[in-house]
């Protein structure tokens, strides 16, 4: 095949993918959380509540897009924006299948790394052209637990690239043929997940928005579309960090058996359930506690974690 | 750590047991006899009404959304001339019941109302008044009470001794 349409046709399938699935997960979340809870979920619109997503879809597109008058308009309406392109980049560098990536860059670990930390500024961006003291007090909070969250989740995955030796995911993949990495980087794995977590801005670690505290926090003052762009860039980042997931520590698409694209779809909608699993049980912590979980605990973990792994394979070297 | 792992294991475990929900439409769930819902007004066993229209449900009904206007047949009995309920407004507190002195006024298990226009929710007295005696069988006001009326007389009620002749006291 002729490798420029080729590439189209895998980049059409990458926007287009994720996108239909994040708003599939919005269905998905609301049923095992139903189910976890002992509920229905939603069961009414279509089999299964299936056509619940479409309803709500065309509930919000025409929903009043509403700019207070207060906000900083332009940086209001770029905010949410930035966190769905910043999102979507990342997907560029995601191996789903031998060969089936938009980029497979030599720095890809590091272009994944560096999005979901510009995809912070959507958040303060919104917090702060809101103007209004709730939305400005979540962007404060999202900042804060960005910077703390992001140094250990880098750290968290250079033992994996020490093993490995390359930061081109395809690569990492490959170097699990034998053994997957959550084994010998167990504590990397944990580690990355918390801050994935964090990073998604997912219950336990939802403070930005804190329903209970700061009415809905960065976006309080969105309607319409531009609020459905927090949530999907929310449900995308979910997916987002599951396949991250997979490709570093589960071996991404290697498997027996059934097709590479089958075992990467089984394994990251597995750690997908996983974090609504843990939206379902686990209480929001403190901010205090939040923060110095972050400093005082997470990153010194990751640090000996990356002083180990970096002594082994060192010692190990022939 | 550990109590964080047996939680989210609980969790996990909720995914096999049985769902409280009650899907409504389909499954009704039951509701006693005496749930506060839909208002009626009742009759008494020989089929009139029971409604003496003393206004004390109007009275006690904390958002005031009774209105009724007493009147009287020829035999005397009060009755209302038109008796409203705004259910839009009613509270279903069930004070008007508490405060009817004749069992007239009766709350029922019913609580399927929903309307598209507001207006359909004012209930005039042809749509409160059912035909049988509700929850109190048996019950007829005008045979316990002293009042006197077209077809009984003084002393003449239940339960009631005949008046008593005051000449025949005289000395
Ligand atoms: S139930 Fe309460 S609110 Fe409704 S009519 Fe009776 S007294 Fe009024
Ligand atoms: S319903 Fe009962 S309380 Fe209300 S006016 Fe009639 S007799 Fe009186």
């Amino acid at each position: 095949m002729n490798p420029i349409v080729k590439s189209l046709i895998i980049l059409f399938l990458v926007i287009f993918i994720p996108l239909n699935v994040a708003a599939g997960l919005i269905w998905l979340e609301r049923r095992l959380l139903a189910l976890w809870q002992d509920r229905y979920g939603p069961n009414r619109v279509g089999p299964f509540g299936l056509l619940q997503v479409l309803a709500d879809m065309i509930k919000i597109f025409f929903k009043e897009d509403w700019i207070p008058p207060f906000a900083d308009k332009p940086v209001f309406v770029i905010a949410p924006a930035v966190i769905m392109v910043t999102v979507l980049m990342s997907y560029t560098v995601v191996p789903w299948a031998p060969g089936a990536t938009v980029a497979d860059m030599n720095i890809g670990l590091l272009f994944f790394l560096a999005m979901s930390s510009l995809g912070v500024y959507s958040i303060v961006l919104a917090g702060w052209a809101s103007a209004s003291k709730y939305s400005l007090l979540g962007g404060l909070r999202a900042s804060a637990q960005m910077l703390s969250y992001e140094v250990f989740m880098g750290l968290s995955l250079m033992g994996t690239v020490l093993l490995a030796g390359s930061f081109r995911l395809s690569d990492i993949v490959a170097a699990q043929r034998h053994m997957w990495f959550v084994i010998p980087q167990f504590l990397g794995f944990i580690l990355f997940l918390i801050a994935g977590l964090a990073e998604t801005r997912r219950l336990p670690f939802d403070l930005p928005e804190a329903e209970s505290e700061l009415v809905a926090g960065f976006h309080s003052e969105y309607s319409g579309m531009k609020f459905g762009m927090f949530f999907v860039g929310e449900y995308l980042g979910v997916i987002l960090i599951s396949a991250m997931i997979t490709v570093l520590f589960f071996g991404g698409w290697q498997g027996p058996w059934l097709p590479p694209i089958v075992w990467f779809v089984v394994k990251t909608l597995f750690f997908i359930c996983l974090f609504i699993l843990l939206r379902a049980a686990l209480p929001r912590p403190r901010f205090d506690q939040l923060m110095s979980w972050g400093w005082k605990i997470m990153l010194p973990l990751a640090l000996l974690n990356l002083l180990v792994t970096g002594a082994v394979v060192l010692a190990a070297r022939p | 750590m550990l109590s964080i792992l047996r939680t989210l294991w609980n969790i996990f475990l909720h995914a096999f047991q049985r769902r409280e929900t009650v899907q409504y439409p389909e499954e009704k769930p039951y509701l006693p006899p005496r749930h506060k819902g839909r208002i009626i007004l009742t009759r008494d066993p020989d089929g009139g009404e029971r409604c003496v229209a003393c206004y004390l449900c109007a009275v006690a009904c904390p958002v005031a959304c009774i209105s009724l206007q007493a009147t009287e047949d020829e035999t005397g009995r009060r009755y209302p001339e038109f008796f409203r309920i705004n259910f839009s407004r009613c509270i279903f507190c069930g004070y008007c019941e508490e405060a009817c002195p004749t069992y007239a006024i009766q709350l029922t298990p019913d609580f399927e109302m929903a309307e598209y226009h507001r207006q359909n929710l004012v209930y005039e007295k042809e749509d409160l008044l059912m035909s049988g005696p509700g929850k109190r069988p048996g019950y007829n006001f005008w045979r316990v009470s002293g009042v006197k009326i077209g077809g009984k007389d003084k002393g003449e009620a239940e339960n009631e001794a005949p008046p008593v002749d005051l000449h025949s006291l005289l000395p």
